[in-house]
């Protein structure tokens, strides 16, 4: 593998990385939001439509993040104060965005518009080989990188960090302690909107430049997997992340050598990804972590044991 | 306020408000609100043609739904609707391709593969969940992917149009396959629909296995403990809702296309979702609520050539409406809940 298909992979991911950052942390502490597919179809049309009439990307990227969260926030709302359930709320809030972001899209169909510029971080874009792979990208793209590592550092080595994981595992326990549950839950369900936001600007500004119908269809839903790929860690997720943006990358690499079968190699990554996870999620799978405890570390994937439940104080 | 509006008022706001974002969204895109409902009824139901023609998409969205009311109220998320859909296509194009024969033998044949379809795809998500705890969304949503691409493959390479190999679809079947019609309509497939719908309900109100299936949907601890067999019954109801889902494939395929398309499924599956939900997961109100939601999707295809608009707009009127419904009997069960809440304050008080 050559230096120029590492940064190809990388910038394919980018959107998902933002994405699955962010559904982890809605749903490490407690909540599941299903609309991610909608969610980022909605976002990378309005961050296109919104950069394009203002004439700022950064504007673009602004805007998207608000509808997410706004999406986000209604999720939240229903199960939190309504008790609804998520999963019901989540998919008709995915199907709605997605049909809405047709509808007004629609002038923005095929407009040229320009993109996030790359730039070369001056010194570790100097490092041999993976200097030019990992540091001669855009802002999206470093964006990432410090959205995924910043999750990391907040969950795992921060006191808020650590009262979002209770929140998520044990909401009883986390309020017994003096812990808002629900108003963390808000919280960090419209975080988690923010960063799917991104995914879709990354998208339509970036990697995807450009909107059109349904252009992203089918990347919400691979997100969501990944989420459980990589057992609720930001890192594993991303791991899981660049392994479909190679799958992506080769999908596109082999279309010359199988012109036959070009329209199904866009499909296969989603194909070959969805039977990964569900390779991970098989019983028999899991219990090589019983088998081989040095594995354990690497194939844990419980989810929070809060997930989907509403935590009622009474 | 009688109390008939005011038990009438969470099934009414929904549909006032649905509208009333759709005549916002209307004046948004430049467009005459009343133009446009005008040409959503005109373009459904103006005339026997039309009619005949929304009736057509009805049948497929009613029967996806009926299948879904089973899993859902075995308490499952049955994603993989759309695949079961596509599969029971596939499998009806391969008879309606290889069997030879008369309408008389091949129509009753096509119908059983697209059941045998649907049933094998239902059963393959439900397997899943049951021997490998996949939770049957992402189960069934792997499966809508590999459905996807088979439907693709076939399309393109095996049973590639002769002469050209093109995503728009596989020769047309021969007119033996073809869902015998009467004048425009096709009482076959109206009767296949109706009848499902009469047996689901009867399924999940008059029999024992109803009734076990609905405890294994709303406790599946509780059923286990009572000695049901609660995997045997996840079985089944992905079983049938595949199979039903299957049929609503065939429909699609020979009675409304004709050939394999890579779209075959025309998003029914998840449409019918929504409407299982806005009908509270029982059979009783699909067909009307379907009905419903097929005059607006034809309507709104209308509307995208009249009015240059994009028929996306009939998918954010049932999204917004379910959404509302939702929404609605959420904001009834809180005030339920804080009234109580209350009361039981004052009496401890």
């Amino acid at each position: 593998m050559d230096t120029a298909t590492i940064a190809s992979i990388i910038a394919a991911a980018t959107p998902l990385v933002y994405a699955v950052v962010g559904e982890t942390i809605t749903e490490k502490a407690g909540v599941v939001n299903l609309s991610l597919d909608g969610s980022i179809l909605l976002s990378a049309m309005t961050g296109f439509a919104a950069a394009t009439v203002s004439g700022s990307i950064l504007v673009g990227f602004l805007a998207a993040m608000l509808v997410s969260m706004a999406i986000a926030a209604l999720v939240a709302f229903a199960s939190i104060k309504l008790r609804l359930d998520q999963i019901a709320v989540g998919f008709v809030l995915t199907l709605l965005a997605a049909d809405l972001s047709s509808f007004l899209g629609d002038d923005f169909v095929g407009r040229a518009a320009e993109g996030v510029q790359a730039f070369d971080i001056p010194l570790l874009s100097g490092i041999p080989f993976f200097g030019q792979a990992l540091f001669s990208h855009n802002l999206s793209v470093y964006g990432s990188f410090v959205a995924l590592i910043g999750a990391y550092v907040f969950l795992y080595r921060t006191r808020r960090g650590l009262e979002l994981q209770g929140v998520g595992e044990r909401p009883e326990a986390a309020f017994a302690r003096g812990l808002n549950v629900n108003r963390l839950r808000y919280i960090y369900t419209i975080v988690g909107g923010a960063f799917v936001g991104l995914a879709g600007a990354a998208f339509s500004l970036d990697v995807k430049l450009g909107w059109r119908e349904g252009m992203t269809r089918n990347f919400g839903w691979i997100a969501l997997a990944i989420v459980i790929f990589g057992g609720w860690n930001p890192v594993r997720a991303a791991i899981g992340c660049y392994l479909f943006g190679a799958l992506q990358v080769l999908a596109l690499n082999l279309q010359p050598t199988f012109p036959g079968i070009s329209q199904i190699l866009p499909i296969l990554p989603f194909v070959l990804m969805i039977l990964m996870l569900v390779l991970v999620y098989l019983d028999w799978f899991r219990r090589l972590g019983d088998r081989y405890p040095a594995w354990r570390r690497i194939l844990a994937s419980d989810p929070p044991s809060g997930l989907g439940r509403v935590f009622v104080r009474d | 306020m009688t109390d008939r509006l005011r038990r009438l008022t969470p099934a009414l706001l929904p549909i006032a408000l649905a509208l009333l974002v759709s005549i916002v969204l209307l004046l948004l895109a430049g467009a005459n609100p009343f133009e446009a409902f005008e040409l959503i009824y005109s373009g459904s139901l103006g005339n026997t043609e039309k009619l005949a023609n929304t009736l057509l998409t009805w049948v497929p969205l009613v029967l996806a739904a009926a299948g879904l009311v089973i899993t859902f109220q075995a308490g499952l998320w049955n994603i993989g609707v759309e695949g079961q859909i596509i599969m029971g296509a596939v499998t009806a194009t391969w008879v309606a391709r290889e069997i030879p024969g008369p309408a008389a033998v091949v129509i009753p044949t096509t119908l059983l593969a697209g059941v045998i379809g649907g049933l094998i795809w239902g059963l393959l998500a439900a397997a899943l969940k049951v021997y490998g705890k996949v939770n049957e969304i992402f189960g069934g949503l792997g499966l809508d992917f590999v459905a996807t691409g088979i439907v693709v493959y076939l399309v393109i390479g095996p049973w590639k149009r002769t002469g050209v190999a093109s995503t728009s679809g596989t020769d047309v079947f021969r007119d033996e396959a073809w869902l015998p019609t009467v004048g425009d309509f096709s009482p076959l497939a109206i009767g296949v629909a109706l009848a499902a719908v009469v047996g689901v309900y009867y399924l999940m109100r008059g029999t024992l296995f109803g009734l076990r299936l609905k405890a294994v949907g709303r406790n599946p601890k509780s059923a286990y403990l009572l000695g049901i067999n609660t995997n045997r019954y996840v079985l089944i109801a992905m079983g049938l809702g595949g199979a039903l889902a299957g049929i609503a494939g065939t429909v699609q395929a020979t009675g409304f296309q004709h050939k394999l398309v890579p779209s075959i499924s025309g998003g029914y599956g998840f449409l019918g979702i929504l409407v299982v939900m806005l009908a509270a997961y029982r059979a009783v109100w699909i067909a009307p609520i379907a009905l419903f939601f097929v005059v607006i999707s034809v309507g709104s295809t209308q509307l995208s050539m009249r009015l240059k608009l994009d028929s996306a707009l009939g998918g954010v009127l049932q999204g917004v409406l379910v959404l509302f419904a939702l929404l609605a009997s959420g904001a009834h069960l809180y005030r339920t809940r804080t009234r109580n809440q209350a009361t039981t304050v004052e009496a401890e008080g």
